[in-house]
């Protein structure tokens, strides 16, 4: 049986005297997107982080394709060649056109030719719209323009798993939709997906599974259907409440 | 009766109106101020002797064409020390800003380095290596006085140019960083890819700045005895009694410090209008 791409146990993290993560378990199968809900604080965006290796755990273990990741010995750089992650502030390279933005990584991480690496950038540019920006800057670019290219940049390594931290929460309403049907489409191609959203549409849309991240634990997982439609923590149920509160 | 062609047209003169009144102004009050200040200088007692020890055209002619090729010494130094200052500084400041503890003696070299070499006032540096390592007669090295001047300004102006880098690449949000590491570049790769570019482009107006100092600042290996302008004109001035010669060169510094303050302007300006159309990415 092939090991899940990515697998937590027992992760803790705190800063300081702060406890963020208090023991995660968490297995995302291949082609799996699962979506991490809850209100902001409650360690969504430090699950991600850590997955990520852009924030050291204090305990527990992680493992990418069922390979250890989170042992000092293991090289963090090699680890994060193999996934993506996209921002909520899109954290674009202002200095790169969109082009260079996309191909940096291939070309300097992974030692992708430069020839492929930007043939391949072009293709995906292509493909979610964007044809015809290469040479713009980011500045030059929409809010959901610039979190396309992202997301672009994020996969032209070719992850084994894509990380997308509230990818939505900077953008003007009307700009939402264009970003989350390239996730969508993503999923559709059997992409691995961790997404903390609070954009619960599109997580009944391509959840495979749903995690109520609350006070730096699991609370409750399930199917969307579950999860959204039939909380059964008191919690859980508070957090939807106040989301379609807000909506109506 | 107003049509909107009309309003335009009444508008367009009040602003013609404006800008002739503001330019009438202008011009007066010029004329006022510096021919004030013009007849003041004529008009003081001590003016003619001013004008013979300081202006003696005389004594400028003779004088202008040995600094202007003493000059070049200058020139040539100014452009070598400021290219090792931006390698020595840039270092400095990469170094500064690590964070691995296994680069913890390094990272204490370069403050003490930063905090020692800033503490210092540039003439005494330049002193102290131009006459003192020559004197340790140690083979291999140069003993050029004036290399060693170049490397007291090299280090001097490095401490300070490490300073303006290290805070240009403390600037860059770290988001920056944390896109650049989660692509799976090393550390080294976000820094040289993605930090430093943003770094310097923010800093170049310091960086210039102090490029402008430094180009008046070579005048200091003087002391060391090379033959260069500012030595030149002393001796010149020293013959004759006359503090012409130094005007001279004062002259040619200005003529190379101003355009170069100009450009910064330009550079500074440029970076405001761009910064104004990006905004935080």
């Amino acid at each position: 049986m092939t090991p899940p791409v990515i697998e937590l146990r027992g992760v803790t993290k705190s800063f300081g005297t702060r406890e963020v993560l208090r023991g995660i378990d968490l297995i995302v199968p291949e082609h799996h997107a699962v979506v991490l809900i809850g209100s902001s604080g409650s360690g969504k965006s430090t699950l991600l982080r850590c997955i990520n290796l852009l924030e050291e755990i204090d305990d527990g273990d992680i493992f990418l394709d069922g390979e250890v990741i989170t042992d000092p010995r293991v090289h963090a750089d090699s680890a994060r060649k193999r996934m993506g992650m996209v921002f909520q502030s899109f954290n674009l390279f202002p200095h790169r056109n969109v082009l260079h933005n996309i191909t940096l990584a291939p070309t300097k991480a992974h030692r992708m030719p430069k020839s492929d690496a930007e043939a391949h950038a072009r293709e995906l540019l292509e493909r979610f719209g964007l044809a015809g920006r290469e040479h713009d800057y980011p500045d030059r670019l929409s809010g959901g323009q610039q979190q396309r290219v992202a997301i672009v940049r994020a996969i032209a390594t070719r992850p084994r798993l894509l990380l997308l931290d509230e990818i939505t929460s900077a953008l003007d309403p009307e700009l939402v939709g264009e970003v989350l049907d390239v996730v969508t489409e993503l999923k559709h191609d059997g992409m691995t997906m961790v997404i903390a959203t609070h954009e619960m549409e599109f997580a009944r849309n391509v959840a495979d599974q749903i995690c109520f991240v609350h006070e730096g634990r699991i609370h409750e997982h399930g199917t969307s259907e579950q999860i959204l439609n039939q909380p059964s923590t008191p919690e859980a149920q508070r957090f939807l409440r106040r989301l379609t509160d807000r909506a109506t | 009766m107003h049509s909107p062609v009309d309003r335009r047209a009444v508008r367009a003169a009040a602003a013609r109106t404006a800008a002739r009144r503001g330019a009438v102004i202008a011009t007066v009050s010029s004329i006022v101020v510096i021919g004030g200040l013009i007849a003041a200088l004529v008009l003081s007692p001590g003016w003619d002797n001013f004008q013979s020890l300081f202006l003696s055209w005389s004594n400028f002619t003779a004088s202008f064409p040995s600094i202007f090729r003493a000059f070049w010494i200058d020139i040539k130094l100014f452009l070598i020390v400021e290219v090792a200052v931006l390698i020595v500084g840039l270092l400095v400041a990469v170094v500064r800003t690590t964070t691995s503890p296994a680069l913890f003696p390094l990272r204490l070299l370069a403050t003490l380095y930063v905090d020692i070499l800033r503490g210092i006032p540039t003439i005494l540096i330049v002193y102290l290596l131009g006459f003192g390592m020559p004197a340790l007669y140690i083979s291999g090295l140069p003993s050029d006085s004036l290399f060693w001047g170049g490397v007291g300004l090299t280090m001097s102006y490095s401490a300070y140019v490490g300073e303006v880098y290290r805070a240009g690449i403390l600037s860059v949000h770290p988001s920056q960083r944390a896109a650049a590491r989660s692509l799976g570049l090393s550390p080294a790769q976000s820094m040289r890819f993605v930090i430093l570019p943003q770094a310097i482009r923010r800093v170049l107006p310091a960086l210039l700045n102090d490029f402008i100092s430094l180009q008046k600042d070579v005048a200091l290996v003087s002391v060391l005895g090379p033959q260069e302008a500012f030595r030149v004109a002393q001796i010149y001035s020293a013959q004759t009694f006359n503090y012409t010669p130094i005007v001279a060169a004062a002259v040619l510094y200005i003529a190379v410090t101003i355009p170069m303050a100009r450009m910064v302007d330009r550079i500074q300006r440029r970076e405001r209008l761009s910064q104004g159309a990006g905004g935080i990415a």
